[in-house]
């Protein structure tokens, strides 16, 4: 009976630490499905649920990546603000997402902020290069609202 | 690098409109995909049309994107996002309208410094065990070998005779054991009572937990202190219960206590709390923990980079950090990780227990109304006792406030502050005094000196030729007809509603302010950084002074931090209003009464720059006239470049 009900309140609360954690981003929502769609979401700490998003930003830009590559034969016209585009992005990539994944990793989460909150520049450095008339609009959008959920559970570490 | 400054236009905290337009747009692309294809195919007409639905939207979506922005921005004070973090946030509305911008490797290689320590390229951060030793002044820091964001940290390595002329030495330190296999990180230097030298560092290991190393000269009769090797009993220090494995780092300067025993201080957190531990030593090997804390305040966050250091009351002199007595008090500093500000408190130790306590605890260590060393973009600074010159040095880390891809694509990422002399301001007695080192002036080459004096609302250029490294020193007297003026010589800010942020930059004018210098500004002053005085009427009819650097108009580009800093500056009676202020590319440095107020900008022109840059003088008050009287010195480079022999055929001065 006693263990039952252990087991139980086990079940809750672990359930409850992505809810509890989303509660104070920005966008609840966003945050849960993200976190929910990684196996590891059920058993992270804090840490540990700013890596799994962490994981999402990497993947959003490349999959924006590919998006851009994409774009350069059917909108030739937006050769510049592709290239300005592809810069930005390749930022994300190589530099602030490794920096992020090492800083929080060991411990230092104040250059995973930086990286993080980076992320959502470059997206939006990006969108604006289209002065407007975006064809990305939906792909940074959803970069700067990961990297502010992102940077308030990062914060959680400072 | 895009900081905790960094532009957040994604919360549409800032900037309702950019948000709206971009929710805007796939709606409008759905309904018109035929026209869009038209469209490319009528290329005059394409843009007029662009234009048309950006000024549109502009107007007819504003109400919906201010809506949107406050309940996003409530939520988000609910949620509990810091808040903090919106004060140095720079507004994209304006930038919205401007051309897209990108930047070219003209506008980049202007920005890197002359006269500043930074390393050839890569990124830098904490500075590291700086001493002097032999005849030189040696500088470690925080350096990524591999990028130019912060990772794969090393110690970097350099020596200087003046502390202005650097030159590159080879890495000092890597991480090639387990205790420091994920980063060797920040320390300090003590010199041992034979004059020996021993490194204290912490280490992440190879299970990224966070504890102190010991690490000494290879050879100490190398000046270069080229080599150095690590204890074999390493760590000297792990973490202890009740301390986070992440939470235990930067260990000081030790210092000797009156039973003869050597004492550090390493800061951490417990909660919230911000503290600083306390160990005590004979060997640097093995340590005894003390129960008590040296101190510690609530809320304030993670503590790094805690120093702790003597200063006189009666004398400007710097003191040895082991020096103790009736005319010292004690200096505290901490970096605080959650606001990324140094703050720092005066008051008394007791070296009996270990403990310290503030003269002032409403502005102890890490609250917000604390004093900081300086009120604009500085961390994770670190003093050390010059025995040479009988000088207690600060060092302080200057981060870029631009994004990483511009890092990226220019290759190097933070500089180093000009070092500063600290001293007690033996005139309030409630507040340190920094002023750039003497050396410094060893760069000064041809001047120009002027007076005078300008009226309400003028802005004069200077003709000095060059404006791009610069060194001026001013000296402002305010002419008004009637009143007696009092100044304020009160340190701790009593009114809490004037600032440098929130009294609206350089062009809210005052009866008596802003007034003062635009450094790296453009001939149509489209880019511009004012450095300024703003004075006020406090209570009792007594003035008070602010001293800001506004850097929020300082650039076209769009993805660079622009925020307004400053702080109240004490002036007291008979004092005339002085400033200095060291312009060196992509920094701006400023001083005020002799360096009671300090603030150090990064500022990222793109028509301001090389032959283009200009300086201005201001006055934008609304009564009154001022008269400036100032002399503008051109500066050379340091030429700061890797060793080689040629280098040691100088003459050492010891």
């Amino acid at each position: 009976m006693m263990m039952m009900m252990t087991m139980v309140m086990v079940m809750v609360s672990e359930g409850s630490i992505i809810e509890q954690t989303c509660k104070e981003t920005p966008d609840f929502n966003l945050c849960v499905s993200l976190l929910n769609s990684d196996p590891r979401g059920s058993s992270a700490d804090t840490s540990g649920l700013a890596l799994i998003l962490i994981d999402k930003i990497k993947g959003l830009t490349t999959k924006t990546l590919n998006e851009i590559n994409g774009l350069y034969k059917k909108r030739p016209e937006l050769k510049r603000a592709l290239d300005e585009c592809s810069r930005r992005y390749k930022t994300i990539l190589y530099a602030d997402v490794p920096e992020a994944i090492e800083a929080i990793s060991k411990g230092v989460p104040k250059f995973g902020e930086d990286g993080v909150i980076d992320a959502g520049v470059e997206a939006s450095v990006c969108e604006g290069g289209f002065k407007g008339k975006s064809p990305l609009t939906s792909l940074t959008k959803s970069m700067q609202k990961i990297s502010n959920v992102t940077r308030a559970i990062v914060r959680m570490l400072l | 690098m895009a900081s905790n400054e960094a532009l957040l236009p994604v919360t549409s905290r800032q900037d309702p409109l950019s948000e709206s337009r971009s929710d805007q747009i796939p709606e409008t692309r759905r309904r018109r995909p035929i026209k869009v294809h038209l469209a490319i195919y009528s290329g005059l007409l394409l843009i007029a049309l662009y234009v048309a639905l950006i000024v549109t939207h502009d107007g007819s979506t504003a109400q919906h994107g201010a809506k949107d922005e406050t309940s996003t921005e409530s939520r988000a004070r609910l949620a509990g996002v810091s808040e903090k973090s919106n004060d140095r946030v720079s507004k994209l509305s304006d930038d919205r309208k401007v051309e897209a911008f990108a930047w070219n490797n003209t506008m980049l290689s202007w920005q890197r410094t002359a006269f500043h320590f930074q390393p050839e390229k890569n990124w830098m951060n904490d500075p590291n065990g700086p001493l002097f030793y032999k005849g030189w002044y040696h500088f470690f820091y925080q350096y990524n070998p591999n990028a130019a964001v912060w990772g794969d940290i090393v110690w970097g390595h350099a020596v200087s005779k003046d502390l202005i002329h650097w030159l590159y030495l080879p890495i000092a330190m890597v991480p090639d054991q387990w205790y420091d296999a994920n980063g060797v990180w920040t320390g300090s230097a003590t010199f041992l009572d034979d004059g020996s030298i021993v490194m204290l560092y912490t280490g992440s290991t190879d299970k990224f937990v966070q504890v102190q190393n010991l690490a000494y000269p290879e050879d100490p009769s190398d000046p270069l202190l080229l080599k150095w090797a690590k204890f074999s009993g390493n760590p000297v220090l792990v973490p202890p219960p009740g301390i986070g494995a992440k939470d235990f780092r930067d260990p000081t300067t030790a210092w000797k206590t009156s039973s003869g025993k050597w004492r550090i201080t390493i800061g951490s957190k417990i909660n919230r709390t911000g503290i600083s531990l306390i160990y005590d030593t004979t060997d640097f090997k093995t340590y005894e923990k003390h129960d008590t804390l040296l101190h510690q305040v609530p809320n304030t966050g993670m503590w790094e980079c805690v120093d702790f250091y003597p200063v006189s009351k009666t004398q400007v002199n710097g003191l040895d950090t082991s020096v103790n007595g009736p005319d010292i008090k004690h200096v505290i500093k901490a970096s605080m990780d959650d606001t990324r500000i140094d703050h720092y408190a005066i008051g008394t130790y007791y070296d009996s227990n270990g403990t310290w306590v503030p003269d002032n605890p409403s502005i102890d260590v890490g609250i917000s109304t604390a004093l900081r060393y300086d009120y604009g973009k500085f961390y994770a600074s670190k003093t050390f006792y010059d025995q040479n010159k009988g000088r207690r040095i600060l060092w302080g880390w200057i981060g870029e406030s631009d994004s990483e891809a511009a890092d990226v694509q220019k290759g190097w990422s933070s500089v180093q502050g000009i070092p500063r002399t600290v001293v007690l301001d033996t005139r309030t007695r409630k507040n340190l005094v920094q002023w750039p080192v003497e050396e410094i002036k060893s760069l000064r080459l041809s001047s120009n000196k002027f007076d005078m004096t300008i009226g309400p609302g003028t802005v004069v250029p200077v003709d000095v030729g060059s404006a791009t490294q610069l060194d001026i020193e001013a000296e402002f007297e305010i002419k008004t007809e009637d009143l007696k003026l009092f100044f304020d010589d009160d340190s701790v800010e009593a009114d809490k509603k004037f600032s440098c942020e929130t009294s609206g930059g350089s062009t809210a004018r005052g009866a008596l302010g802003p007034f003062g210098f635009s450094v790296l500004a453009d001939e149509s002053l489209s880019e511009q950084t004012p450095v300024y005085f703003y004075v006020t009427k406090g209570k009792h009819s007594k003035l008070k002074t602010v001293f800001c650097t506004d850097t929020s108009r300082s650039t076209m580009a769009n993805d660079v931090v622009k925020p307004i800093y400053g702080s109240f500056v004490p002036v007291l009676k008979g004092e005339k209003l002085t400033m200095r202020i060291l312009v060196d590319h992509s920094i701006v440095e400023g001083f005020a009464q002799g360096g009671r107020t300090c603030i150090t900008s990064r500022v990222y022109p793109t028509k301001a720059i090389y032959g283009a840059t200009k300086l201005f003088l201001f006055n934008n008050a609304i009564d009154a006239t001022v008269t400036a009287s100032f002399k503008v010195w051109q500066m050379n480079s340091a030429f700061i470049h890797p060793y080689s022999p040629d280098d040691l055929s100088v003459p050492s001065r010891t």
